[in-house]
């Protein structure tokens, strides 16, 4: 059973705010039946102060898709539109005493319903739905998991699951989920920071190297019984042994050049070729 | 507040008796039966009928039994003996409808090379017998299917599949972790060469499980180790647990009787007063079925929702929603079953058992239609008494699996 907080059930047993406001000035709908969970969201807007008069929610999902739905209305009442927009999903678990982590997704509902109706009533493309559309099993794009990410500060493909839904269906889209959310990492580490050296110096490079083996790539390998050691670095070539359960995996080649390959080319260099030592 | 508890499928209480029976073995009765003392030698005849006692149930030999810790490992033991007993042979035969302890195999022995077939049912979860006999190949190293299913309780012609495969000479092990208890079984005078059980479904405790090997069937074993089980799983006997599981056996033997008769009727007053909320369907073939199982799709609400409400009452059920299911889409089972996918998220199953009184029975069908009347006016697909046009169906994917 899930250990939901007295707040979750109490929102989820008496929920708040349910139905259709009297004025719909503003509509988001995320989520589908098929899906498992759905919020159709609706505003009425006070439009000299811009200011949200009334929210009320219709939900189709379980407790906690309930109870994010209700402190979402309760959150955001009153408040005027830019304030409103500034809630995260984390203010919304937070609203609730917490969420488990494998329901968070529910909490990022609620915040998407609101970005969707704030998008209706300002008549402007929603954001985070823009982009490629990467789980096709939940319908999420990239833009999605790339805000979803960095909100929650998130650093494994099974958070953004827990999260987005994203890979929860048939699993087909993990090695992608892997790659953006190296990109979206590597993004966030090196943020147009004026440090950044002009050049990169063989120093830095083989500093660059061993960061994203020990940081990403090994990370990545353990987590299926596996490890990697970086042995050397010539200009372009970096040598590793594979090690624990890859030693002995006949697709251990195929990690090399799919995986390590990639994730180096995507945080160091696009040049580099990388070779398997064995002692 | 009381209990009323229906989630018999998930696990069941352990009965006084079977704990009563168990508990010297829990104290004082501590002896290792290989132990060549006294303390050893008093838990050897208590051994020997509890074994007899499981075989009373099973109709077979005691020698034909092999205790294992659970389920899963009965499941995974067959599976893999019949692999290993016969490395020639590269196929495995199966249905889209089993228990995880199977069906998550099937993704492991595809990689290593294995050919599976899963055969489909239809929407009431009967199997495709053409189907299963045009794929029993001379490859097929073994054929394992469920004897009923743990979600809607159908039950597979398990006796007619043993037959067609040991014609065809092919190795046949049938999950009966539900079925055990609740069908009457004679496996001496059936074909079937292997079959699982698992304790904690017949009110022994969790931990225990069986599996039986037809004698002279060819047998590779799971776990290596000592000579327990005459060589066939290696580990110190669990005595009190085995001690537990024959008490249970004999209970079930004793009360076969009555869960095709008392328990069904419950069962059935409960499914038929649930059906009276609109909107409502069955899953699963009613008349090939568990006494004990009904599983009932409730639309346009979603399942876990259903359950927490319920609790709220006492009342223990289940759902194959993807929200209670662990992962993030509804149960396997049900989507092979294609049930429709309004109704997919909104199941729950109900499983009874002999503890079950119809006043609970009645109190449940009085407190569920306000449960499912409150989460429709939640609901964005519902309006006033029916469903409601909603642009939020399906999801805006053009290739989204799940609204396939």
């Amino acid at each position: 059973m899930w250990e939901y907080t007295d707040r979750v059930m109490d929102h989820f047993e008496n929920p708040r705010n349910v139905g259709v406001v009297s004025r719909i000035d503003a509509e988001g709908q995320v989520g589908s039946l098929s899906c498992g969970d759905a919020l159709r969201l609706t505003l009425q807007v006070d439009k000299d102060k811009d200011t949200i008069e009334d929210a009320k929610f219709q939900t189709f999902g379980c407790a906690s898709a309930i109870a994010s739905s209700s402190a979402l209305t309760e959150m955001i009442k009153g408040k005027t539109i830019d304030e409103a927009l500034s809630i995260t999903n984390q203010d919304i678990a937070e609203y609730l005493g917490g969420l488990p982590r494998e329901k968070m997704h529910c909490s990022v509902m609620g915040q998407e319903a609101l970005e969707a109706a704030v998008s209706n009533y300002r008549g402007v493309p929603i954001k985070s739905a823009q982009g490629e559309l990467i789980c096709k099993c939940f319908g999420v794009t990239d833009a999605e998991i790339e805000k979803v990410v960095k909100t929650n500060r998130l650093t494994t493909v099974e958070e953004i699951t827990q999260f987005t839904k994203a890979g929860g269906g048939c699993g087909q889209c993990k090695p992608k989920l892997e790659e953006l959310l190296a990109l979206i990492l590597h993004q966030a580490k090196t943020p147009e920071s004026p440090a950044k050296p002009p050049r990169m110096t063989a120093l830095r490079r083989i500093k660059l190297i061993e960061e994203a083996i020990t940081q990403e790539i090994a990370p990545a390998l353990m987590r299926d019984g596996g490890d990697i050691e970086l042995i050397d670095v010539d200009g372009n070539e970096v040598f590793v042994t594979l090690k624990g359960a890859c030693a002995s995996c006949p697709a251990s080649n195929l990690t090399l050049t799919d995986f390590v390959t990639e994730k180096l080319r995507a945080l160091v260099d696009p040049n580099i070729v990388v070779k398997e030592y064995r002692a | 507040m009381k209990t009323i508890y229906f989630d018999n499928n998930a696990t069941t209480q352990v009965d006084p008796e079977v704990f009563a029976a168990m508990e010297p073995f829990l104290r004082d009765m501590y002896g290792n039966p290989s132990s060549m003392h006294h303390k050893g030698g008093e838990v050897a005849a208590p051994l020997r009928q509890a074994r007899q006692k499981l075989a009373d149930l099973l109709g077979c030999a005691p020698e034909e039994i092999i205790y294992t810790s659970c389920g899963t490992e009965s499941d995974n033991t067959a599976l893999w003996s019949a692999l290993r007993a016969q490395p020639e042979r590269k196929h495995l035969l199966t249905s889209r409808v089993e228990h995880s302890a199977i069906y998550n195999n099937v993704s492991l022995l595809r990689r290593l090379g294995y050919r599976v077939t899963e055969i489909g049912v239809d929407k009431y979860g009967r199997l495709d017998m053409e189907e299963l006999r045009k794929s029993l190949t001379p490859d097929t190293a073994l054929a394992s299917f469920h004897w009923a299913n743990n979600e809607t309780g159908v039950i597979f012609p398990v006796e007619e599949i043993a037959g067609m495969c040991s014609e065809r000479g092919v190795v046949f092990h049938t999950d009966a972790v539900q079925a055990v208890g609740k069908i009457p079984m004679s496996l001496s005078q059936s074909r079937v060469d292997m079959l699982s059980l698992a304790g904690h479904k017949l009110h022994a405790p969790k931990g225990i499980g069986a599996l039986y090997v037809r004698q002279g069937l060819k047998f590779s074993p799971f776990m290596v180790g000592g000579h327990q089980e005459r060589g066939r799983r290696g580990g110190t006997e669990n005595v009190p647990y085995i001690v537990g599981l024959g008490k249970a056996a004999e209970l079930a033997l004793r009360r076969l009787p009555e869960e095709n008769s008392r328990v069904r009727d419950l069962r059935d007053r409960l499914e038929e007063g649930l059906l009276k909320i609109p909107y409502s369907i069955v899953n699963g073939d009613r008349e090939h079925r568990l006494p004990n199982t009904t599983n009932i799709s409730f639309e346009y609400i979603e399942g876990e929702s259903i359950l927490f409400h319920l609790s709220s009452f006492g009342v223990c059920a289940s759902s194959g929603s993807a929200c209670t299911s662990g992962s993030l889409e509804p149960s396997h089972v049900l989507r092979a079953m294609g049930v429709p996918f309004t109704a997919a998220h909104g199941s729950i199953r109900l499983s009874l058992c002999v503890y079950n009184t119809q006043e609970e029975v009645d109190f449940t069908l009085e407190k569920f239609p306000p449960i499912v009347a409150k989460l429709r006016a939640l609901s964005p697909f519902w309006k006033d008494d029916g469903p409601a046009e909603s642009a939020l169906l399906t999801c805006d994917s053009d290739n989204c699996n799940l609204c396939g």
